[in-house]
């Protein structure tokens, strides 16, 4: 099972999280026997149609998080899925991080990645030196040369780039 | 290259007419390096073309800017194509279409339509040609034909690319003169179908000369007849006995269907004429390089050169050809 | 020998100083390209293949297979070292690469990772500069019932050997094939299970899942157990190197196993990724202690790399002598032959024997010097983890999202790196493993396709599949592989006493 399995602390148990779960991957399966059957499940006379094969697969995701579904209802797994003081650090980055790739649309990839490094290393690295402005201003002009210059690869760009012409 | 010369008077013509148009509307060029769509995937027939023109454009400066090839070929080419209709009056934009032009909004239901971008000009028509093993009973078209005819409905087997696309469509208008079905088997690229025609896998093909031809030259397979109007131009020999020109039409073997693929450049929808023009002037150097001359040579390529009005009109048929086509084969989504 | 004569004509060529240079050169941008995730060995050198233009053919393919070999030994770092798989074929390569790293043996992992492909890729190369035409023939049996064996026989030889619940082995294999089936059905052109979503026409790459759930779902995981790597002890320096090939060469035997399926793929062709996950497969079934692959074994590093180099190294060959590529690189290779004016094809040997055998040489050179390149710069590669984690982690992420975006130029696939990220982080603490799902995004569509054209070509008839020798002892040894549990289990209930421990 999980590597570091924890018993004590508060938050959500193992046993609801696989309830949760489960009941998800049921939902994504109904979903995907509803996309195949709009494309036709059978066996027309040159093979298998396109939803035929799509079409088991979403009764096979129903079938088996049905199964897990009941196995987690009558576990007694009383583990806890992760506790507050866990999590608080991976919200820490996951909700940043969430609005970067939010920020990557308006700002484009090189001024929201700055902003995210700096970030990054402000609040959860406690960098307060030098490395942080050479790290945060360094690495996307290091991905500006690589990508744009050498390999001619666009990147997601915003106002400020095209403002600059770049 | 009789055609061609007409072809270049007429689109002379008309860069002509554009250029008194944009003598007054002030020349543009492009301030930032302009993005290359190639709606399919690399290594593909549009993405070797796509690159070919960048390595042009490149080696002999013919633009202040670079250029960068992006691949969207996401749902047939669907994905580059909206991104392109969806960046109107951005002039940085151009993308090289192939038949999926015409072909993917039909197939899959994507709303999109030639209309929706701002054509810029043709740069060739790629052949199609009929391949079978070198070794297969038929020598002419006429033959293979009634072969069909006699063997019933699915007995032979005709190998292509993608699925309700050009080499699909040939199939169905073949199936059509021949009065019996044949067994479409689709693949993911040019080179895997004539490699599954040599190890014997299908029938045949309907092959670009490009990606047979070294097939054709070591004698594992034979060309029966192109679907073009005319018979190819290029009349160095390939093999011992023939050259591309020797290959009759379909036509006058008795196999009636015609059809070229579109390799052509549009730019995003409400690109102003002097942005046009800068385009047209640029592909026309292009084609002018004698890499480009050499590539139309290898590829036995139509090099038909095409713009503006004449163009406009060649896309208004073409698409209406493609929709009765794909009618008739039963290919149009929904 | 013929063969030598005109070897020794292509090492000649080769040698020459700018062609050296463009060798070193190409080395080293393809394992830049191979450690970015995303801009994989297709994209870099469809990228490079412009700038050719004013090189002869010869020098042109030299820098851009040299591209291709640094690439293949670049995608392994990021795999070992943060578990992010820059290339689909080094997905394999994290299952024991990045637990001995954890564990403080990265350099060890990155030692047995390169020498690995140097040993792959001289397998391959030597076989095809003495049996090249042989081997196009074999090639062309290849249709599409052959080839949907080779994908069934990959799949088989990989699955059944998981732990913990059936059932989430189950859903998770079956999620990667709905992932794989999302998009355009190439079989009948029609949109599948996209519904209507413009941003779900392209499919969803195996790169973007990837990323997510084992590089982003990684870091996830590190941040929860207290925002450090885990064996930033490594031990580096160049004595690693030598201990390590001191335990390589007890391996001999996984070594030619490996290399055999690698070139069998690359030639087929099938491509390095089905190859890594069958040569890794197959070595935990035969090894003594399946249990204990996973957990950190060399041999689970050995086998996947050994067989994708050599499988990416044998791709060129049906390349050349045949105009199909044996990988999505060697497709764009192929693009950038035409580009050159040159014909790939059987008489390529004949009409060109300079470039062809300028290749080969580059081949051998060009891996020789990748080797000394990348084993030289492993105190380098292992010293990344040292780096403290609230640098390296902001910067991975950053990586990770120009990543995602480059697959296919969509910034929308950012979105879905980050929702597989978290997927990634839910799934490994509730134990649902992700290697099957992985194997069958990356197989499911391939397999698929191939079946349904020898359904075409069969008019459904499913004896195709035992239509020749071929085919169906392929098929044959892929059921005896798929049911292997269960026979081994009715072994066992026959015979209780002499239980073996492997299963």
């Amino acid at each position: 099972m999980s590597a570091a399995p924890e018993t004590f602390g508060r938050g959500p148990s193992m046993r609801l999280m696989e309830l949760v779960v489960a009941a998800l991957l049921v939902g994504v399966g109904g979903v995907v026997i509803w996309g195949s059957v709009k494309v036709g499940i059978g066996w027309a006379s040159d093979g298998p149609r396109a939803g035929y094969f799509p079409f088991y697969v979403g009764l096979l995701i129903v079938g088996s998080s049905l199964v897990t579904f009941v196995q987690a209802a009558l576990s007694v797994d009383r583990r806890v899925f992760v506790t507050g003081p866990q999590f608080m650090p991976v919200l820490a980055v996951l909700i940043p991080s969430l609005a970067y790739v939010a920020a990557i649309g308006i700002l484009g990839i090189y001024f929201s990645s700055m902003a995210f490094i700096g970030y990054f290393m402000w609040w959860i690295g406690k960098e307060r030196g030098w490395l942080l402005p050479a790290i945060a201003l360094g690495a996307p002009v290091a991905v500006y040369i690589v990508f744009e210059r050498w390999f001619l690869v666009s990147l997601p760009k915003g106002p400020v780039e095209l403002w600059l012409g770049l | 290259m009789r055609p061609t010369w007409h072809c270049l008077a007429a689109a002379t013509a008309a860069a002509i007419g554009f250029g008194t148009v944009s003598a007054f509307a002030q020349a543009w060029e492009p301030t930032r390096p302009v993005q290359f769509i190639v709606p399919a995937g690399t290594g593909g027939g549009a993405d070797t073309m796509a690159r070919a023109i960048q390595g042009i454009i490149a080696k002999n400066n013919l633009m202040k800017q670079s250029v960068q090839v992006v691949n969207k070929s996401g749902g047939a080419g669907a994905e580059g194509f909206l991104d392109v209709k969806t960046s109107p009056g951005d002039p940085h934009k151009i993308i090289i279409t192939l038949s999926n032009l015409f072909t993917t909004p039909l197939g899959t239901g994507v709303p999109f339509n030639w209309k929706d971008l701002t054509p810029v000009a043709m740069l060739a028509l790629d052949e199609f040609v009929l391949w079978v093993p070198s070794d297969a009973p038929f020598k002419t078209a006429g033959e293979y034909l009634a072969a069909v005819k006699t063997g019933g409905n699915n007995k032979f087997k005709m190998g292509g690319t993608g699925s309700k696309q050009e080499d699909q469509i040939i199939t169905v208008a073949v199936e059509k003169a021949a009065g019996a079905k044949l067994t479409y088997v689709p693949f993911g690229g040019g080179g895997e179908v004539a490699t599954q025609l040599v190890g014997k896998h299908i029938d045949s093909t309907v092959n670009n000369p490009i990606e047979a031809v070294a097939h054709w030259r070591s004698g594992a397979l034979k060309p029966l007849c192109v679907f073009d109007g005319a018979r190819l131009p290029v009349t160095e020999k390939m093999t011992a006995t023939m050259s591309w020109n020797d290959i009759p039409t379909c036509k006058e073997s008795g196999l009636d269907v015609q059809y070229l693929m579109l390799r052509g450049i549009f730019t995003t929808p409400g690109a102003t004429a002097a942005q046009v023009a800068f385009y047209v002037e640029l592909l026309r150097k292009v084609r002018e390089a004698p890499e480009w001359q050499q590539l139309m040579k290898d590829g036995a390529f139509n090099p038909k050169f095409m713009t503006g009005a004449d163009f406009t009109a060649w896309l208004t048929t073409e698409d209406a050809r493609h929709r009765d086509l794909m009618r008739e084969a039963g290919f149009l989504a929904n | 020998m013929h063969e030598i004569a005109a070897l020794m004509g292509g090492f000649a060529t080769v040698l020459e100083p700018t062609n050296l240079l463009l060798m070193v050169i190409g080395i080293v941008l393809g394992v830049i390209i191979g450690v970015l995730p995303g801009l994989g060995g297709a994209n870099g050198v469809a990228i490079l293949i412009p700038l050719t233009f004013a090189m002869s053919p010869t020098s042109a393919i030299i820098l851009l297979s040299c591209i291709y070999w640094g690439a293949l030994f670049g995608g392994a770092i990021t795999s070992i070292l943060f578990n992010i798989p820059g290339e689909p074929w080094s997905v394999a390569t994290t299952f024991d690469g990045y637990p001995m790293a954890q564990q403080g043996r990265a350099a060890q992992a990155l030692t047995a990772a390169f020498t690995s492909s140097f040993v792959g890729a001289l397998f391959a190369v030597i076989l095809i500069t003495f049996l090249a035409p042989f081997i196009a023939r074999f090639a062309l049996q290849f249709g599409p019932a052959e080839m949907f064996a080779v994908m069934f026989l990959a799949f088989c030889s990989f699955v059944g050997l998981g732990r913990g619940s059936p059932f989430k082995t189950i859903t998770s294999m079956m999620l990667g094939f709905w992932l794989a089936a999302i998009g355009l059905d190439g079989m009948t052109g029609q949109l599948r299970l996209t519904f209507g979503s413009t941003e779900l026409l392209r499919g969803i790459d195996f790169l973007v899942v990837v990323i997510g759930l084992f590089g982003i779902g990684e870091i996830l995981i590190t941040i929860e157990e207290g925002l450090a790597f885990k064996g930033n002890h490594a031990k580096i320096g160049l004595r690693v190197v030598l201990d390590t090939w001191r335990e390589l060469s007890q391996h001999w035997a996984l070594y030619l196993r490996s290399a055999v399926i690698g070139c069998w793929m690359g030639i087929s062709p099938a491509g390095a990724t089905p190859a890594s996950f069958m040569s890794y497969g197959i070595a935990k079934r035969m090894a003594k202690d399946p249990k204990s692959f996973g957990k950190g074994r060399i041999e689970g590093v050995i086998a996947p790399e050994t067989a994708a180099h050599a499988a990416g190294t044998a791709a060129l060959l049906p390349m050349i002598t045949l105009g199909i590529p044996g990988s999505p690189t060697a497709a764009v290779l192929l693009g950038g032959l035409l580009i050159w004016g040159l014909q790939p094809g059987p008489l390529m040997f004949v009409e060109q024997p300079d470039f062809v055998w300028g290749l080969i040489a580059s081949m051998y050179l060009g891996n020789i010097v990748g080797l000394i390149i990348v084993l030289a710069a492993v105190p380098w590669f292992a010293a990344i983890l040292r780096i403290p984690f609230s640098i390296i982690a902001p910067v991975i992420l950053v990586l990770c999202a120009i990543g995602a975006y480059t697959v296919h130029n969509a910034p929308f696939d950012i979105w879905y790196v980050m929702i597989f990220g978290i997927i990634g982080y839910v799934f490994k603490k509730l134990d649902y493993p992700m290697a099957p799902m992985v194997l069958a995004i990356v197989l499911g569509d391939r397999a698929e396709a191939s079946f349904r054209r020898s359904m075409l070509i069969s008019q459904g008839d499913l004896s195709i599949f035992w239509s020749n020798t071929l085919v169906a002892s392929i098929t044959t040894v892929a059921l005896l592989l798929l049911f292997w549990p269960a026979i081994s289990l009715a072994w066992e209930r026959i015979q209780p006493r002499l239980r073996y421990r492997t299963a």
